[in-house]
Order: C-alpha cells, then sequence, then structure tokens
C-alpha cells in the first residue's frame, strides 16, 4: 500500500466528512498543509485575524448545520482563536479547528511559536486532542467531527505538529468510530415522556420556553405541531429566535432581561413550564429563586448537565429535543384528549397574556412618538425588517443592537438569526455573516452593529471585499459603548467611564472605501429606507453608518439579580 | 455532604488535567484524589472523595460523565463500600517513646517500615476514620513528615 503524508491523510479526511470550505489563517507550521492543500479543490477562505476565522467557522455552522472547520498555524495562531472557540463552545456550535504546533521533538522548550494549545483550550472545547503519530491522525479525525456535530455539538480542536503533517504512513480510514467514553443520549425516557404529556393535559396556563436545542436539533416543526394542538403559547431564548416563526400568533417574543412583557409574565404566571432545549441561564431567570415560582417544570434537553443546574425542575427529560418532541406528540394525541376542549380551557390564559401582550405594544410605538430629528435604532432594525421582508440572515454583535436586533426583527426561520448568545462576544457578528455568506452565496446576509462592536473585527471587510461576499453591516452608530453605557446611566451614577468612542470613531463610510467595500450613511430618520434599499440593491459588501439616537436604551429591562415581574418598561 | 466517586478514564495523558480542571473550573472541592492502572492498561481508576450539597453532587457526576475519556462514574458513598488510605509517617523515637510508639503501632496493625537513631517510619492503612485516630495518638510523640496517598475504594461484593 503506497504511503501518504500526514496533510494528504488530514484533507482525505475532510473531502470524506464532506468539508468544502475551511476559513483561515497562514503561518509557519501549517506550511507543509497549505503546499498540499494547493492541489486540492477546497474553498480556502483567509481571514485577516484567526479569531475571525473561528467565528466565519460558526457562521458557517449555525447557518447551514453543516460543521465549520478552520485552520491556523502554531503560537499565536493558535491563541487567537480562543475567543471563537469559547463562544462556539457557549453557543453548542460544531466547529473543528485544526491548529498547527511545532514538531514534536521540540514541545515543550518553549519553541519559536509554541503554545500549549490543548491545555490552553481544554475548559472551552468539547474536546480537544494533540496527534502526536501520524498513525492515529485519520481516527483522530473522524472522532473530532463525530463529537463536534453529535449529542450537543461544540468546538473541537486537533492540534498538528508540523512533523505529523510530514511524517508518511499507510491511509486507513476508520469506517465506523466508536468513542466509549461518549454516548449521548437521544431517545427521551418513555414513563418520563408520559409523566410530561399529563402534567400538560393537565395543565390550566401553560408556556414552552424554547431554546437554541430546538433550532440545533431541528424540532421547530414538532414545536410548531406541539404549540398549534393545544394553543399553548411559546416564548423562546435570543438562541431560540427562529426555533418558532416570530410572527405566529402564539409567539410571545423573547424571554428574559430584555423580553417582552407578556413573555416575562407568562413565564412568571404559568403552571407549567415546558423548557425544550434551554438551559435556564441568568439573563432569562432573572433572580432564580422566584423565576416561575408557581410552575411545574418540564425540562427536555440532551445534556444531562443543563437539567437542575440552575433551576429544581420536575420532569427531566433528557434526549433529542426532536426525538422527544414527536413521541410526547404520539402520547399526546393517544391520550384521548380533546383539542377543543383544551383550548377553550386555555381561553382565560390567552385573554390574560393579551392584556399583557397590549401593554408591550403600546410601549412598542412610544420610540416611534418620541419623534425628534434624531434616527432611533429600532426604527433602523424596524425598516430592515420591513424592507428584507424579513427574509435574511441576520447576526449581530454584542450589546444593543444585539437586543434591538431580537426585538425589532421577526425571526421566521430557524439558522437565520446568529448571535453570541452565552459568551456574549463582541466581533462575532460581522466574521459569522461572512461565514453564513459562504454557505448560501445567494441569500441576503446582514450583520446588525454598534460602532464599538464592529471595530473588534473591522479588518474582515477586507476578507468579504476579497471574496465577493457581498455581506451587508448596518452600524447602530450612537458614538457609545452603547450596552454598558447604559448600565453605568441606569446602576452606576451616569457616570460615563470609558464608553464613550463617538469622537474618534473613524469615519465608516470612507473606511468601507478604502477596502474596496461601499459605505452609505444616514444620519436622518428620512435617510434610513433610501440607504437600506440601496445597500440592498448593491451586491457587493456594503457598510451602512445609521447615526442614531446617543443615549436610547434598550427596554424593557430587568435589571441583574432581580425578579422577571421588576421589569424597567420605559 | 462527602461523596466518593470511582472514575474510570482513559488511560491517556492529559485526562488528570482534564478531571483536574474541571473542578477548578466549576469550584467544586476535591479532598482527595488518586490514580492507578486498572487490570485492563487502557483504563485508570481515580478515587475521588468530594464536598457539597445534593445539587452539586449531583453536577460532579454529570460533568464528569460528560467528559469524553470518561467512561463511567461509579458513586461509592452511599452504597456499602470498603475505602482505604496507605499513610507514611515518619516521628520522634527518643529512647523513652519507642515501647510506646511500637505498641500504638501494633495495636493499629501498622508497620515500621524505617529505623534511624532517632527516628521511626510507620506505615498504616485504614479508612479516614482510624488513620485519624492513629495520628492523634502519634502526634504528642513529634511527627517529622507525613505522607499519604488519598483513599481508594470499592463497593462491596
Amino acid at each position: 500500500m503506497k504511503k501518504r503524508t500526514g496533510a494528504q491523510i488530514l484533507l482525505e479526511c475532510l473531502k470524506r466528512e464532506g468539508v468544502e470550505v475551511i476559513f483561515g489563517y497562514p503561518g509557519g507550521a501549517i506550511l507543509p498543509l497549505l503546499e498540499e492543500m494547493s492541489k486540492w479543490d477546497f474553498k480556502f477562505v483567509l481571514v485577516r485575524h484567526e479569531q475571525a476565522a473561528v467565528h466565519a467557522a460558526d457562521g458557517y455552522a449555525r447557518a447551514s448545520g453543516k460543521v465549520g472547520v478552520c485552520l491556523v498555524t502554531s503560537g499565536p495562531g493558535a491563541t487567537n482563536t480562543v475567543t471563537g472557540i469559547a463562544t462556539a463552545y457557549m453557543d453548542s456550535v460544531p466547529v473543528v479547528v485544526f491548529t498547527g504546533q511545532v514538531p514534536v521533538s521540540l514541545i515543550g522548550n518553549d519553541a519559536f511559536q509554541e503554545a500549549d494549545i490543548v491545555g490552553i483550550t481544554r475548559p472551552c472545547t468539547k474536546h480537544n486532542y494533540l496527534v502526536t503519530d501520524v498513525r492515529d491522525l485519520s481516527r483522530i479525525v473522524r472522532e473530532a467531527f463525530y463529537i463536534a456535530s453529535t449529542g450537543r455539538p461544540g468546538p473541537v480542536l486537533v492540534d498538528l505538529p508540523k512533523n505529523v503533517l510530514t511524517a508518511q504512513t499507510e491511509f486507513h480510514y476508520p469506517e465506523r468510530v466508536e468513542v466509549r467514553g461518549y454516548k449521548p443520549t437521544l431517545e427521551g425516557h418513555l414513563p418520563q415522556i408520559q409523566r410530561a404529556a399529563s402534567l400538560i393535559l393537565k395543565a390550566k396556563r401553560p408556556v414552552v420556553y424554547a431554546g437554541g436545542g430546538v433550532i440545533i436539533s431541528g424540532a421547530s416543526e414538532e414545536l410548531i405541531r406541539l404549540a398549534e394542538l393545544l394553543d399553548i403559547p411559546v416564548t423562546t431564548t435570543l438562541m431560540g429566535l427562529g426555533g418558532f416563526p416570530g410572527t405566529h400568533p402564539l409567539f410571545l417574543g423573547m424571554l428574559g432581561m430584555h423580553g417582552t412583557y407578556q413573555a416575562n409574565m407568562a413565564v412568571t404566571e404559568c403552571d407549567v413550564l415546558i423548557a425544550v432545549g434551554a438551559r435556564f441561564d441568568d439573563r432569562v431567570t432573572g433572580k432564580v429563586e422566584e423565576f416561575s415560582p408557581r410552575s411545574k417544570k418540564i425540562h427536555i434537553d440532551i445534556d444531562p448537565t443543563s437539567i437542575k443546574k440552575n433551576v429544581y425542575v420536575d420532569i427531566p427529560i433528557v434526549g433529542d429535543c426532536k426525538r422527544v418532541l414527536r413521541r410526547l406528540l404520539e402520547v399526546i394525541n393517544s391520550s384521548g384528549v380533546n383539542p377543543e376542549e383544551y383550548r377553550r380551557r386555555l381561553s382565560d390564559w390567552h385573554c390574560q397574556i393579551e392584556q399583557w401582550r397590549k401593554q408591550q405594544e403600546a410601549f412598542n410605538n412610544n420610540y416611534n412618538r418620541q419623534g425628534g430629528n434624531r434616527i432611533k435604532p429600532q426604527h433602523v432594525v424596524q425598516k430592515l425588517y420591513e424592507l428584507t421582508g424579513g427574509e435574511a440572515i441576520i447576526t449581530t454583535e454584542v450589546g444593543q443592537n444585539q437586543m434591538w436586533a431580537a426585538q425589532y426583527f421577526k425571526v421566521n426561520h430557524p439558522r437565520t438569526f446568529l448571535s453570541s448568545g452565552g459568551l456574549g462576544t463582541m466581533g462575532y457578528g460581522f466574521p459569522a455573516a461572512i461565514g453564513a455568506q459562504v454557505a448560501f452565496p445567494d441569500r441576503l446576509v446582514i450583520d446588525i452593529a454598534g460602532d464599538g462592536s464592529i471595530q473588534m473585527n473591522i479588518q474582515e471587510l477586507a476578507t468579504a471585499v476579497q471574496h465577493n461576499l457581498p455581506v451587508k453591516v448596518a452600524i447602530l452608530n450612537n458614538g457609545y459603548l452603547g450596552m454598558v453605557r447604559q448600565w453605568q446611566q441606569l446602576f452606576h451614577g451616569r457616570i460615563y467611564y470609558a464608553t464613550r468612542l463617538g469622537d474618534w470613531n473613524p469615519d465608516f463610510v470612507r473606511l468601507a472605501e478604502a477596502y474596496g467595500a461601499v459605505g452609505l450613511r444616514a444620519t436622518k430618520p428620512e435617510e434610513v429606507e433610501p440607504v437600506i434599499r440601496e445597500a440592498l440593491r448593491i451586491p457587493r459588501p456594503v457598510l451602512m453608518d445609521f447615526w442614531v439616537e446617543e443615549e436610547e436604551n434598550v427596554y424593557p429591562m430587568v435589571p441583574a439579580g432581580e425578579p422577571l415581574t421588576k421589569m424597567i418598561l420605559l | 455532604m462527602r461523596q466518593v466517586l470511582n472514575v474510570l478514564v482513559e488511560n491517556q495523558f492529559g485526562v488528570l488535567a482534564r478531571i483536574a480542571g474541571l473542578f477548578s473550573g466549576r469550584g467544586f472541592n476535591i479532598k482527595s484524589l488518586s490514580v492507578s492502572e486498572t487490570l485492563d492498561p487502557s483504563l485508570s481508576i481515580m478515587t475521588i472523595v468530594t464536598e457539597g450539597d445534593e445539587k452539586i453532587l449531583e453536577q460532579i457526576t454529570k460533568q464528569l460523565n460528560k467528559l469524553i475519556p470518561v467512561i463511567k462514574v461509579i458513586e461509592v458513598g452511599g452504597k456499602p463500600h470498603v475505602e482505604r488510605e496507605l499513610i507514611l509517617v515518619k516521628v520522634n523515637a527518643k529512647p523513652e517513646n519507642r515501647a510506646e510508639i511500637l505498641r500504638m503501632v501494633e495495636i493499629f496493625r501498622g508497620k515500621i517500615v524505617d529505623v534511624s537513631s532517632r527516628t521511626y517510619t510507620i506505615e498504616m492503612t485504614g479508612d479516614e476514620e482510624k488513620i485519624r485516630a492513629f495520628l492523634e495518638l502519634i502526634r504528642p510523640m513529634g511527627i517529622k513528615e507525613m505522607s499519604r496517598t488519598g483513599i481508594v475504594a470499592m463497593i462491596r461484593g
């Protein structure tokens, strides 16, 4: 049998995993791999910073459901990926990161561009590997993709010493992959599902609280069927947006710190809470002791550690959301329940929710009535929603822009709202948009950004231009690190320490042009719509600079550590 | 609450770091930890003694199970089981105390494994309780040095 190099084996394995695109950045330790790669037909998206390579692979993965792949060099190339990896880890995104490493003989010697990246990323990867022998390479790559993409997905890092890339061995592809310490539970325990069904069927004020797990497991259809069968209102987390249609009459909006009034009140007052693929994060629960105090709780999640970590649940069900919901529907359907009658029983509950919803809507319109000649950031997002008909892949940065995007862009489809929910990584949105655009070259991809966040990875304008990726960036430019400023205003004596950016922001329009992209600006409310229309028309990367009201705040808001009922509406 | 966990893991480099990192990263307690090979050379067994309320102990078991190289976590505490630890203690052995030390070592079924003109080194095994009792009695003689293996445990039957 002909021997092959580690580089050839790696690329052959990637082919067999169905990899088409690799996001990355070159360097000394991976040169043998790059040389070999030049003979293959992978699309290599050269980014301008390794952090962006991981975010782009992450955006590619979230938008497409496939595994995102990146390749960087050793040392600083590897350490630059850490924020991207931690972001993917917190949001359960399947990414495989290949890092170069110094030759095995030099490991531990403080060699040039050496970093113990396996040690550094141990707590923020689902698993990681150092390949010390080329004969292990194909098995490790196979395992890496398997672990990254199954169970609760997550990033896996594979560290590749340079000599492993050049060493030769016979190539054996492991057709079967078997990791004895890793057996995710997919099917929910039937008696638990039956208990959950009978609890739901007895409920008078049920609510579904759905998280990112619904999207990851592709359970949206089942969730819609369950909600519609029994008329159960649904709220989602930030990560769950799109898992249930944003325009559906049963949709309450997002819950939590910046959730809607109706969602937070419904969760507080419900008698049965059905948590699906969510993890009772502190930004969702507020003061955890007072979260949904009178409800019995059902919790469906594939990760046993998510269950009873923050909140006691009465009926835990470990399993894949889609499979468990399917089974739950079967059990409910065969229970002899009369859905008509059940829905009638919920009518008081729906009346109550309708009242809460009206209170929220009165507030929603407030920002429009405030008038003035400054652009309201909410108005920009609202217009983006209207002018795209809601048909776009939205990515966000982190902070006020993220919350306004979540509140005002109604997300109707899974995998079309990509945001760093868990880690809250500024600089995520733009490279993630690039990744999503690579996955779907013909779809509209918009990064809703702030003037702070966009500068954390603005160098990726070069990537977008180089690879002809017509990503649109909408900067809600308020001249502040807006969310931090908002907290300073509300909780820290209105002292805007270290949060003012405006006077030193670059001219974003000229900056875009300097990169070879298109820059557009709106400074008055009536300019918002023409700018968006223009941007949507241009088949190139466009950066829109909206000069918005500087001290606009995100409401409703539940102050950190307070119960959800302590909402500041305006 | 105290818990004793037997954790069956892949015998690979880095596994101990993963487990130690899990405990430190999540603020869990390790009271003692011991690692050894098993009959199957591809596996190691760790005995971890930890402490926490019910919720934390549940999380510890779940988080350990979540680590890829962890094959199995057995909650030994709460089931009938045997615990043993081995200690080496070097004590002052003044001539007037020697007989007393020897007697205590005999009562606790220990062994003197090294003798010098001024010290005895004692080897002793037992559960936490027995070792604590022995150390209390021997302390007045003057303990010069001590080393303990940490608990190993096994379910009965």
